[in-house]
């Protein structure tokens, strides 16, 4: 037996305390921000479930696309670079698919409600889904 | 609290004084509420009692503690202008007085309150603007054809900013959070390569118009709101802005703030005297005002001032610059990439 609860499964429930208990008893500006508060713990959580399995993608990724075996960090500052020069450019297919499924990767986990997320995935926003909370501003 | 008590008494004072002088009434106990609104500057909504009957009314106005920044034109400014474009048709609240330092009230001004809807969800979804929504681009296209074509001579001072010169700009502020955004710098050279020529004639440009700084009714759009990015430049900037996916609120199909099409608005552009701009000259400014939303979410995982706490909204909109990379990757693959 294992007893300790994983962490995501610890922000899972402070997530569901604030939103069944706490935020049923306030409104206005503290509504307002409970809510986002809310939306960041459960964005944490996503992060701690897909962060490494997507940076292993993209490294394998930028591996292949810059030919080269560096670390990560070393190989996301090449691409700007080489972006910047114009040594790597938009029109090659390579490119955009890697920027493509970076952006989808990075958005799971930021931003799962996002428009243009659920088309790039095939999927449609239900028409009464409220979104990310801070759109509004 | 106490503090916030304090200025809420002191506050309604100055404002009794103010109102009474003008002429306009006393205030109506109790109606001074602040509305949610930007850090830096504070939306009050109030009544006055006049001889007439009450008056509904806004005050806009820097908090005590807030610097104006370098980027947003002065509130007696952007007075000057919601007042000056008013006098042109364009649907704007009676300014009816801007604040001075004998007020003590800091700096803004009162305006009329133009009753209607500014939360963009609901302008989008509530079936009382049902019949009107389809109306809206077409209004839009034909109220920028009208600020456009306020005439330069009867303008306060505003800085001249095209295309080149807000690149410039962004790349800087792009620099100075440490870039690392291979999304951003191929947008920033598809932008540099693709720049459209400097109109001849620079013209007032409202820097912000977007659902969410128009006030809706069931008959249309009332007012424009946030006059304080207000500049000279290219009147694109203005139709590509409002086309930011941002700012269609979940309706991704429907570009013109999530109500309309680009076609529309441009026939209400031309229809209101505008001249002709082309969808492909739109999509420009929409990829460079999409990479201006992005650098501003990157700026909100900053505190609001050196030392202040970062707040959990700011920081969860720092998390948006995410949903600009992929809109900027979506507009540059239609683009076909030339």
């Amino acid at each position: 037996m294992n007893g300790h609860p994983p962490a995501t499964e610890l922000l899972a429930s402070v997530s569901r305390f604030l939103r069944d208990e706490l935020l049923p008893t306030l409104s206005g500006a503290e509504a307002f921000n409970l809510r986002v508060s809310i939306n960041a713990i459960d964005l944490v959580s996503r992060e701690i479930e897909q962060q490494d399995a997507a940076d292993k993608r993209e490294h394998r990724r930028l591996a292949k696309l810059l030919d080269s075996y560096a670390e990560l960090d070393v190989l996301r500052k090449q691409l700007c670079e080489k972006i910047a020069r114009g040594d790597i450019m938009l029109d090659q297919p390579a490119l955009r698919e890697h920027l493509r499924a970076t952006s989808i990767d990075r958005l799971a986990i930021d931003q799962p409600t996002y428009s243009a997320y659920l088309a790039a995935i095939g999927r449609r926003r239900p028409a009464e889904a409220g979104g990310n909370e801070t759109a509004e501003e | 609290m106490s503090d916030q008590l304090s200025t809420y008494v002191a506050l309604t004072g100055n404002l009794q004084t103010l109102l009474v002088r003008l002429g306009i009434g006393n205030l109506r106990q109790g109606s001074l509420q602040r509305l949610t609104g930007g850090a830096s500057k504070e939306t009050w909504a109030f009544d006055a009692v006049g001889p007439a009957g009450a008056v509904p009314l806004i005050m806009r106005r820097f908090s005590a503690d807030a610097v104006p920044s370098d980027s947003v034109i002065n509130p007696e400014t952007e007075a000057f202008l919601i007042r000056r474009a008013g006098e042109c048709a364009v649907p704007t609240p009676g300014i009816r007085h801007i604040l001075e330092p004998g007020d003590d009230l800091g700096r803004g001004f009162l305006s009329d309150r133009i009753e209607g809807e500014t939360l963009a969800r609901r302008i989008l979804r509530n079936p009382e603007f049902a019949e009107i929504r389809t109306e809206l681009a077409f209004e839009c296209g034909a109220i920028l054809a009208r600020i456009h074509a306020v005439p330069r001579e009867d303008l306060p001072p505003l800085k001249t900013r095209f295309a080149a010169g807000q690149l410039y700009e962004l790349y800087e502020s792009y620099q100075s959070f440490g870039g690392g955004s291979a999304v951003f710098e191929a947008a920033f050279r598809w932008l540099r390569e693709h720049m459209p020529a400097d109109a001849e004639t620079p013209r007032l440009v409202h820097g912000d118009f977007r659902n969410g700084n128009l006030i809706i009714g069931v008959d249309g759009i009332r007012a424009v709101l946030d006059w304080e990015l207000a500049h000279l430049g290219d009147p694109a900037e203005d139709l590509g802005w409002i086309t930011v996916n941002s700012w269609r609120f979940g309706e991704i199909d429907k570009p013109v703030g999530g109500f309309g099409s680009v076609e529309d608005m441009l026939e209400g552009y031309r229809f209101e005297g505008g001249e002709a701009i082309d969808a492909q000259t739109v999509r420009y400014w929409r990829t460079l005002g999409t990479l201006r939303w992005g650098l501003i979410c990157r700026s909100m995982a900053r505190p609001a001032r050196p030392g202040a706490p970062l707040t959990v909204e700011r920081a969860m909109i720092g998390r948006r610059i995410s949903e600009t990379e992929l809109d900027l990757l979506d507009i540059l693959a239609a683009e076909g990439v030339r």
